[in-house]
């Protein structure tokens, strides 16, 4: 019984059932692996034909053979940077709101909303930016700002030219709806890890909610808040069909948020189509494609890294 | 004393205040920033929601016009011709079907690995970071990649290729479910079951799946919401197909492709087409998520 017992520890289950759980995990790891080796492989012909200018040229001129990253580069930085300036304000307000300020029971179904946010799919952003808001942007806010700020030095010239009411800015702004949610729920749930004692502490001396937010809650949770915010950047830099929609797609650097532009993945969603299978073109296409999976990575690596730092 | 106050009162006060007009002045001022920023927080939330309440208005306004039966019975047809989305609705559910059964496996023996194999093990770590980066990677190089892998070299678009996308896209959610639900399990249960002279694999499938069962389906739940609106890894893979085909190796329509296509044409009927599909997959996709949430708490 107990040499039966004994020899059976092993029992040919287990060793099928471990050798599957590792086998899938180190799948995990070869799966990204091979996107990274495919993308570089698949885009190593217009890297080694442009060279490191690649990345900074600005041409894409399909009929002279022309490729280059810069515009689409600077699209992507532009427009996700501006978002996350519009969004990490918002997202902060609304986690302050769902931890300190709301009452009990108004906190789930407010933070539940807001989380739904997020489920919304990218092309319902792109429609409802594109038929929604661009009319707003076109109409109202681009003449609005350029009468504001188009004649301060500087900065005006950032608010003028035509209001078609597609661009950058426009782009940014539906990015940063999008972020919102994640931005928001990761402050929030970083915010409760906060140690009640310690606020306790605060009030009890007298500080006020918002006292108590800056000198305690935000010092204590500094780290995983710009995990957040890196997170969200990592989202906003891969989006692709809500700005798609939105962002005016040409190729030229934009002297003015109202001047449209494209992103590297919205270059890629739309100049696929007319990319035959082993061209130049969609070479540089899957070029720009490794482009944004080594920027994305390291901005998701770096926000990872912040956020298991709260764990650990 | 006052080293140690002086990081948390802001800004920081060297000496108590003794003289009563600035100590009322100082305490008014606090209590305005306080108020002050009390609004602005409860404003980001209210815009917040106004956001959410205008994207479902305007998906409500607009898709009831373009909804009706032959959205249901027809197939996608040339303008003018009373098309419906019978094609791309099909086409949808098979391959965010079948994409989820091949990745729910997947993705439920990784995070079956990290919880119960890899505990503080540097592969695991490894394998936990790389999921977790692939749970935020762009979904269009996943399109890009799939593309190469199986679209390239066999010399067409096809259904399969876009299920295999959509199937990599679910492993990574289900993996972070599956390892938060299973880590949850307390370590008594797993003990007791061993103690009964249990197998390691049959303590983790009979015990601790079911303990974690809710947590698990909430996974599966939330990575069918998620593809199932994915568009951009399906340009590059299954690519869409106006036409009737369930075969697996030939183009295949879905909502969201169809969705892309339509909403970006000039002919009217089209357009209210993509509003009823948009209106379709986003309540689909909403209710999936409610539906997840209650599954989790019930649990």
């Amino acid at each position: 019984m107990s040499t039966a017992s004994i020899s059976r520890r092993r029992s040919p289950g287990d060793v099928i059932f471990a050798a599957a759980a590792y086998g899938c995990g180190v799948f995990v790891l070869v799966l990204l692996g091979a996107i990274i080796v495919s993308l570089f492989v698949g885009g190593l012909p217009a890297l080694s034909h442009f060279g490191p200018a690649f990345l900074w040229h600005t041409t894409w001129n399909p009929v002279t053979q022309t490729f280059g990253a810069g515009v689409p580069i600077f699209g992507t930085l532009v427009t996700s940077l501006l978002a996350l300036v519009i969004a990490v304000p918002l997202a902060f307000g609304i986690a302050f709101y769902l931890t300190e300020i709301a009452p009990e029971w108004v906190r789930r179904p407010v933070g539940t909303a807001i989380e739904l946010l997020a489920a919304i799919p990218s092309i319902i952003y792109g429609m409802w930016g594109f038929f929604v808001i661009v009319p707003i942007m076109s109409q109202y806010v681009m003449p609005t700002l350029t009468d504001w700020l188009g004649d301060v030095p500087l900065i005006g010239g950032l608010f003028s030219g035509p209001p078609f009411g597609t661009g950058l800015l426009t782009a940014a702004l539906i990015l940063a709806v999008m972020v919102i949610p994640f931005i928001a729920a990761t402050m929030r749930d970083v915010f409760l890890t906060v140690p009640p004692v310690y606020k306790e502490s605060a009030y009890g001396v007298g500080c006020t909610t918002w006292e108590v937010m800056r000198s305690i809650v935000i010092p204590y949770t500094r780290v995983s808040v710009v995990g957040g915010i890196m997170l969200g950047l990592g989202r906003a830099l891969g989006e692709t069909m809500a700005v798609t929609f939105v962002i005016g797609n040409a190729n030229r650097i934009a002297t003015s948020l109202f001047d449209p532009g494209n992103t590297i993945a919205s270059l890629v969603a739309l100049e696929f189509p007319e990319s035959p299978a082993g061209s130049l073109k969609l070479s540089s296409l899957l070029a720009l494609g490794f482009i944004l999976f080594v920027i994305s990575f390291i901005v998701l690596a770096v926000s990872r890294f912040l956020l298991r730092a709260r764990s650990a | 004393m006052s080293a140690t106050i002086a990081p948390f009162a802001h800004p920081p006060f060297a000496r108590p205040v003794r003289d009563a007009r600035v100590a009322d002045r100082l305490s008014r001022h606090r209590r305005r920033v306080d108020i002050t920023v009390k609004v602005l927080g409860t404003l980001a939330t209210l815009l917040g929601l106004l956001l959410l309440a205008s994207i479902l208005l305007t998906l409500i306004w607009r898709g009831m016009a373009g909804i009706g039966i032959t959205t249901f019975t027809h197939i996608t047809l040339p303008p003018g011709s009373h098309g419906g989305l019978l094609n791309a609705i099909v086409g949808s559910l098979v391959q965010t079907t079948l994409g989820t059964l091949i990745g729910t496996p997947v993705g439920l023996m990784v995070g079956t690995y990290l919880a119960e194999y890899a505990r503080g093990s540097t592969l695991g770590n490894a394998v936990r970071f790389v999921s977790d980066v692939l749970l935020s990677a762009p979904s269009i190089l996943i399109g890009l990649f799939v593309y190469t892998l199986l679209v390239a070299p066999f010399g067409g678009f096809s259904g399969i290729a876009g299920c295999i996308a959509l199937a990599i896209l679910v492993v990574p959610i289900v993996v972070r479910t599956t390892e938060d639900m299973l880590r949850l399990v307390p370590i008594s249960l797993r003990e007791a079951a061993f103690a009964l002279g249990a197998p390691k694999w049959q303590v983790t499938v009979m015990v601790c799946y079911r303990a974690a069962r809710e947590g698990i389906a909430t996974g599966v739940l939330l990575a069918v919401a998620r593809v199932a609106g994915e568009t951009a890894p399906l340009l590059f893979t299954s690519l869409g197909n106006l036409n009737w085909s369930l075969s697996m190796t030939q183009p295949m329509a879905s909502l969201p492709v169809t969705i892309y296509q339509y909403a970006g044409s000039a002919f009217d009927d089209w357009v209210d087409l993509a509003w009823a599909g948009a209106l379709l997959i986003t309540f689909g996709v909403l209710a999936l998520n409610i539906l997840a949430r209650a599954v989790l708490r019930r649990g």
